[in-house]
């Protein structure tokens, strides 16, 4: 059930990201400022959004889970925020390199996105120990979603008054995906598709070897007591 | 291709690049590592499934304790 | 039949806010629904009176408050300090002192099978998150009323006097966010194995915009030479997150009381 479609996706996800560093490597102009540096910026960017929709997409699934009380929408959300969890891993190490590349320094306060997500980064990383910490099942489910959609809102609001604190003292070192010329707008939304479709043929590989797991348990305890 | 990244001198901004580029490679195929090993601990589970019940099948008068994977 | 109104133990239970049944002419009892508002009453007077009875948490986190000033003065080997870094010593005490209160909220109700007793009653269930809030709000206030002074005493350079008003402001708006996360964390983590820890883990990284707020709020208030109003939007982000985690905690809490 979970399985249809997967291997398309994955043809899919595979050719976009390809088509994507071919962009980003041989089509997308040099960066006045930063030279070949800013590169980082098609991989680090597009990771951090498609990190913070997942970690919001996973509060909606919560949601949805408690007004259904269906045990997939549970599965779906610990995945959604599973997985934005390890891309948020892979924000923050990228984010991190753009900046000693930029800085000299592996950290930087200055810079609110990089900040934001480290906060984030942490909240979320308290939620498998949550969930391993309840033993009932029905429980741990529950409660996982009261985490999710309280966290899912917390993320825009954080990102918000870190945006608010951040002293711009020096230009903002990642730059915005506003006002780009159009070779590197194309670029950034190939990228931007590229790691999106990754997000969603992880979460759904994710989704069904979970699923296949769970129905093999259930029928191997079925044959064991016939 | 590593070795060549981590050669190339810390001053040019080509480490770097390469550097993010290759950090969210390296994580993506430790997931996939991952994954495929669960894959085939799976598959081994199926197909322990699949002989247990043939055998079974095969001798239908025997009851037998069995262990749950 | 009359409906016998239960305590547990010697503490008032939620049934004091039960009516008591009215008998109707026919003689039949006629049970009237007991407002929210006499619920949370009833429960905040319970937990206060638990409170002043036992001095469980207050006691604990003003000391604590206290003497974290003066490992700070070690730690910073400083004997007077202003501006961001006292609102910053300021704020990360607090908001430590704050864990001790949180860790110890719902303890008692869940060793002692309160919630149980609560679950039995008809009444609203958002009705202990707003009363346990409301307690922790009220002993945030008095730790306040320790920190701050001993605070002034110990280590802030410049006088309290003329920046106590726009504080108390800065304070109490930040005191209503840390209440409703606290309360909603305290609950998520009292049925947890790990209680002690996840408590506080769980609830650091959602206050960051409060500490962000008001520590750039009060700094001004602690500046070197004169005293600065805060921030205006400092004021309007504490109280937005106020206003959206009290709406998505009253939506949740019901949710975590199911059993």
């Amino acid at each position: 059930m979970y399985g249809r479609g997967l291997r398309t996706l994955s043809i899919a996800t595979v050719a976009v990201m390809g088509i994507a560093l071919g962009l980003v490597f041989f089509y997308a102009p040099l960066e006045a400022e930063e030279g070949f540096l800013q590169k980082i910026f098609y991989i680090h960017v597009p990771l951090a959004i498609v990190t913070l929709c997942g970690f919001v997409i996973g509060g909606l699934l919560a949601i949805q889970h408690l007004r259904t009380r269906e045990q997939r929408w549970d599965m779906r959300s610990y995945v959604a925020i599973h997985m934005s969890l390890i891309f948020a891993v892979g924000t923050l190490i990228t984010g991190s390199i753009w900046a000693r590349g930029s800085w000299g320094h592996w950290w930087v306060w200055s810079e609110p996105t990089l900040v934001s997500f480290l906060i984030v980064f942490l909240l979320y990383a308290t939620y498998q120990p949550l969930r391993f910490a309840i033993e009932d099942p029905e429980r741990q489910a529950r409660y996982a979603s009261v985490f999710a959609i309280v966290a899912g809102a917390f993320v825009p609001l954080n990102f918000l008054a870190v945006r608010l604190s951040t002293e711009y003292l020096h230009p903002r070192v990642l730059g915005s995906a506003s006002n780009l010329p159009a070779k590197m707008q194309l670029t950034f939304l190939v990228s931007l598709l590229g790691i999106a479709l990754l997000y969603a043929t992880l979460c759904k590989y994710e989704l069904t070897a979970k699923h296949t797991r769970k129905l093999l348990k259930a029928r191997s305890k079925i044959l064991g007591f016939r | 291709m590593i070795l060549i990244a981590t050669a190339l001198p810390k001053n040019s901004n080509d480490g770097y690049v390469a550097a993010a580029y290759i950090v969210f490679f390296v994580l993506l195929l430790i997931y996939v590592a991952i994954m495929s090993v669960r894959l085939s601990r799976t598959e081994r589970a199926v197909r322990k499934l699949r002989e247990d019940a043939v055998e079974r099948s095969e001798t239908p008068g025997q009851t037998r304790e069995r262990e749950t994977v | 039949m009359s409906v016998k109104t239960k305590t547990i133990s010697e503490k008032e239970g939620p049934h004091a806010a039960l009516p008591r049944t009215a008998h109707v002419r026919s003689g039949r009892p006629v049970h009237v629904p007991a407002g929210t508002t006499r619920v949370v009453a009833a429960l905040l007077r319970k937990e206060l009176l638990v409170e002043l009875r036992t001095l469980e948490s207050v006691p604990g986190m003003s000391l604590f408050a206290v003497t974290t000033f003066v490992v700070f003065h070690f730690a910073l080997n400083q004997s007077s300090v202003s501006g961001d870094e006292a609102a910053g010593i300021l704020w990360v005490t607090l908001l430590f002192a704050a864990m001790l209160g949180v860790n110890r909220l719902f303890v008692a109700d869940e060793d002692q099978g309160g919630f149980d007793a609560f679950l039995l009653a008809p009444v609203d269930r958002s009705a202990m998150l707003l009363a346990k809030a409301l307690a922790l709000l009220a002993y945030l206030l008095v730790l306040e009323l320790v920190a701050v002074p001993a605070f002034g005493l110990l280590l802030l350079g410049p006088s309290l006097g003329q920046a106590l008003p726009d504080l108390l402001v800065v304070l109490v708006l930040a005191d209503v966010g840390i209440a409703v996360i606290g309360t909603l964390v305290a609950a998520l983590a009292v049925r947890t194995r790990a209680r002690d820890l996840l408590g506080p883990l769980l609830a650091l990284p959602l206050l960051v915009p409060v500490v962000i707020g008001g520590a750039r709020a009060t700094s001004p208030l602690f500046g070197l030479n004169h005293a600065d109003s805060p921030p205006a939007r400092w004021l309007l982000t504490l109280g937005l997150y106020d206003l959206v985690f009290g709406l998505i905690a009253y939506a949740v809490f019901d949710f975590l009381l199911e059993d």
